[in-house]
């Protein structure tokens, strides 16, 4: 489906193989545990078992005498930081409180807060090593959920903390509410109280995580020049080499960042843990050092995102949504930090609400920091507004997707952070849905339904830089910093194919270490395709245009006089005048020296993204097992540039989301303890769990981009939870308002039904 | 710790190397011989990134001990394709963009060649039963499942 018309694009829409593509089907393919230099020693780090305490002592010296130990390390080895918020893509981190959480200082404040790293001549040794430190702590009383956190008798995870107030002002008691923010507009009292109908429901979601199966590795080597090398997995290199050398207290241009192949991150992979540490160790042995996590340690002491209370008042008014009054708490594990502002600044953005208020409270617990999660915070605001959108529908007997038709968003319309949207595809995506196969098949059997949901990313910008390079033969090297973790060195090989109207198999991206390209932001927001795509663009046509000068200069004519057409060079006033792309680059030698490309960029005007999803389940109401019989999924894309992999983004996105729908969550007992660190506890989706998944690729131009690129990555996870919530409730007529619904949660709350 | 000497035919050559008792067969072969085309994810059995064909059975190297492959046949990732020929499993994840990130990817690989050397003609049904034991976290599955029963229909037109 395209809304206007599309340009002839040769290259972009197709799904050509991906240039890194034969490496990782061999196994060739180097990610970063896979990375072995010459005289390796292996970290191994000892974690707290505690939720909550005061640490009291650290005794190394029996780990330190320990066989085959070289160095061991605390939070001492680290300089003191500063307290300091960096901004790293779409969050941010105060580098006091990032230290602390790298090796903890006074105080642990999770099960799996990282105390104290050994380096060893093996990973047994370090291991056993890290085993003998022994810790005295003073155990203090845990809090581990959200609402338990906000109460003002709850045990204080810092007792210097006290809540940010929009206005930069600060309460005078110490809370675990690290700030307060409000959106409003209107009069929601009123709004309320003339509504035909008001859905007045509170509902949850528990922490889960990314779930990326490769585990963090960094390898760190601290030269005697003090220049440091790290080869890490990372969605940022930059973001590890500002972090660390600030950690640290070295200077940036001493860190020489190599990001491997990473094996996923979802945002998670955008903060750091390990490389400080693996560079202290380093430092101490004159040797390189790798640290990798497994994959309880992945689980405990990484970044998943916030479990979340959110309670929402809505009122419908003639078939309009009239007014929505909500409270959003979200978890932020140890440190400030959760997504509860985006999650605030989503929630409402697929429709036109006109009186709002919404009050976000990022709260600390005691369990890990919150890192970003695809969409990070979007996803449970949906869980809540769409299926209080569903609860009202269906009281008031209308459509729910005529509904989000009529009350859709649309170009001007104000976001609750008072930006207006540019030209989006809202409604274009809702009119999909409601066009699609799936909508207009019946749906049939018992214990069926049927449920549908939208969802909103903005999408990011922020900085790209890359390096174009012509080679005499005219291929073309394309060399980027944006790490790539789905296939963007293509997406981004065939913007420059495109541009230059050369065959995309001439375009040898290059992923780069930070000593090689200038600063990128990291890959997240959806953003590379759209950002580092048009620094790929301008660099292509800066190469356009350096020929067009060569050209003039053979053919003796004005530079206006050269036009570029499919790839050649043509004289407008001498047909005969013609040089190809490879005939321009076998000449650069002789018409000045290399042609070379380069564009470093903040990009503004990210489109953001709408999707609907529609899907069917099926509910056994004696083993509580829900299983989904079909799900499409609706998205504008803006143009799909690389479709396959716009379609594998969308599906899957949608399958992380029925797995938070339906199993994933952190299970902690009384005492603070992570009780499912494990793939086999930690239920994410199997092939066997879920069905093909339909994609309806709507394409709504950014005109932020030359060729209309949108994000695509995030958005497909915000609509799962309630779609699903939804359907399950159109099976069973009952209302799932807390995740996961997992089979327990569906008999026990059936049960109590009847 | 006293290392022991195993001798195995890995990717069809005949290989020797000694390793300790502990040692797992993942950690041999990606630590030992420089095999590190088998990924670990979990390290316990439950995300088959790290799945190697063992005397013709679909097993996670990091539950298997470096020693058990005693005489044993080992087939990793790093012997898939035939020299410079990349299996058709391998050729059609590429065409399929069956891959995001790719640390999933060999295991995905190893486990259907080991299905289609057993059943040639598997149904969608069975390819999802199969490969249950491999986790994906950006894919969906989708295209992996698809590409699994192309491979399937190309080996089958090639016969």
């Amino acid at each position: 489906m395209t809304t206007v018309e599309r340009p002839d694009y040769k290259i972009i829409g197709t799904s050509p193989i991906r240039p890194d593509g034969a490496e990782k089907v061999t196994g060739a393919a180097r990610y970063a545990a896979d990375f072995k230099p010459a005289g390796l020693l292996y970290g191994a780090i000892l974690r707290s078992p505690h939720a909550h305490a005061r640490v009291i002592k650290i005794d190394t010296s029996e780990a330190a005498k320990m066989p085959g130990v070289m160095a061991v390390a605390t939070h001492t080895d680290l300089p003191a930081a500063a307290d300091k918020v960096e901004a790293i893509g779409e969050s941010a981190v105060n580098l006091k409180e990032l230290s602390s959480n790298i090796l903890a200082h006074d105080k642990v404040l999770y099960h799996g807060h990282a105390v104290a790293a050994v380096a060893a001549r093996s990973h047994f040794e370090a291991e056993a090593a890290a085993r003998a430190i022994k810790v005295e702590y003073e155990l203090l009383p845990p809090v581990l959920d959200v609402r338990d956190a906000m109460r003002e008798d709850a045990p204080l995870l810092d007792e210097n903390r006290h809540t940010k107030v929009m206005g930069g002002q600060t309460s005078d008691k110490p809370s675990n509410i690290a700030s307060h923010n409000r959106f409003e507009d209107g009069d929601v009292e009123k709004a309320l109280a003339e509504s035909d109908h008001v859905v007045d429901r509170e509902y949850r979601t528990r922490m889960v995580h990314q779930g990326y199966i490769e585990p963090h590795s960094s390898t760190a080597m601290w030269n005697s020049d003090d220049t440091i090398q790290i080869y890490t997995s990372t969605q940022g290199a930059f973001g590890v080499r500002s972090l660390t050398s600030q950690v640290l207290a070295v200077p940036l241009s001493s860190i020489r960042v190599t990001p491997l192949e990473i094996g996923g991150g979802f945002g998670g992979k955008t903060v750091i843990y390990l490389d400080p540490v693996a560079a202290v160790l380093s430092r101490k042995t004159g040797k390189p050092v790798k640290i990798s996590m497994n994959r309880t340690d992945v689980f405990e002491a990484t970044g998943p995102t916030s479990g979340s209370y959110i309670h929402i008042k809505l009122g419908i008014k003639d078939g309009k949504i009239h007014a929505v009054d909500a409270t959003m708490a979200y978890e932020a594990g140890a440190f400030p930090g959760s997504p509860v502002g985006a999650g605030a600044m989503t929630m409402l953005s697929p429709y036109d609400v006109p009186n709002f208020r919404l009050n976000a409270y990022d709260v600390v617990v005691n369990k890990p920091k919150v890192a970003a999660y695809r969409a990070p915070g979007a996803p449970a605001a949906a869980f809540a507004i769409e299926q209080a959108i569903d609860e009202a529908c269906k009281a008031l007997k209308l459509d729910v997707l005529n509904f989000r038709d009529s009350n859709s968003s649309r170009e001007g319309v104000k976001m609750v952070n008072g930006v207006a949207h540019p030209r989006i595809g809202a409604e274009e995506t809702v009119q999909a849905a409601l066009a699609s196969d799936h909508w207009k098949s019946p749906i049939e059997g018992p214990n069926r339904g049927r449920g549908v949901a939208s969802g909103f990313w903005f999408n990011a910008g922020m900085q790209s830089s890359v390096i174009a390079g012509v080679n005499p033969d005219g291929t073309v090297n394309l060399i980027e910093g944006s790490t790539d973790i789905g296939g963007t060195r293509a997406s981004l090989a065939m913007q420059l194919a495109e541009t230059l109207q050369i065959p995309f198999e001439d375009v040898r991206p290059v992923v780069a270490d930070t000593d090689s390209i200038p600063h990128n932001d990291v890959t997240g927001g959806s953003r590379v395709t759209f950002a580092t795509g048009l620094a790929t663009y301008e660099a292509g046509m800066n190469i356009r245009k350096q020929m067009a000068e060569r050209a003039a200069k053979l053919w003796n004519c004005s530079e206006d006089d050269v036009d570029y057409i499919d790839g050649e060079l043509h004289c407008k006033k001498d047909s005969t005048k013609t040089l190809t792309f490879k005939e321009m680059a076998a000449q650069q030698a002789r018409t000045g020296g290399p042609i070379t490309g380069s564009a470093s960029l903040v990009a503004r005007g990210a489109g953001g993204a709408f999707a609907t999803h529609i899907v069917d389940v099926e509910v056994d109401p004696e083993t509580g097992k829900v299983e989904i019989l079909r799900y499409t999924a609706v998205q504008d894309v803006g143009t799909a540039i690389h479709r396959a992999y716009v379609e594998g983004q969308i599906q899957g996105g949608v399958v992380q989301g029925i797995g938070w729908a339906l199993n994933e969550e952190y299970f902690y007992d009384e005492e603070g303890h992570l009780r499912n660190s494990s793939f086999l506890d930690y239920r994410m989706p199997t092939t066997l769990d879920v069905p093909y998944i339909e994609t309806i690729v709507v394409e709504v131009p950014n005109p932020g981009h030359p060729y209309g690129v949108r994000g695509v990555g995030e958005v497909p996870i915000v609509p799962p939870l309630a779609a699903i919530a939804n359907a399950i409730e159109d099976a069973t007529g009952h209302r799932f308002t807390e995740l996961p619904i997992s089979p327990r949660r569906v008999v026990e709350e059936l049960n109590q039904l009847s | 710790m006293r290392r022991t000497h195993v001798s195995t035919r890995l990717n069809g050559d005949n290989v020797d190397f000694l390793c300790e008792p502990r040692q797992s067969l993942l950690e041999v072969l990606r630590d030992n011989l420089g095999l590190t085309g088998s990924k670990e994810g979990c390290n316990n059995g439950n995300c088959g990134a790290c799945s190697v064909i063992l005397n013709g059975r679909v097993v996670n190297s990091c539950c298997v001990l470096a020693v058990e492959t005693e005489g044993a046949e080992v087939t990793t990732i790093e012997g898939i394709a035939e020299g410079d020929r990349l299996h058709p499993l391998q050729q059609v994840f590429l065409e399929e963009a069956a891959l995001q990130c790719g640390i999933c990817t060999p295991g995905f690989i190893v486990a259907s060649k080991a299905l289609l050397d057993k059943e040639p003609h598997p149904d969608e049904a069975r390819v999802r039963h199969w490969l249950a034991n491999n986790l994906c976290r950006c894919t969906g599955y989708d295209k992996i499942v698809r590409a699994v029963l192309k491979a399937s229909d190309q080996m089958e037109a090639k016969v």
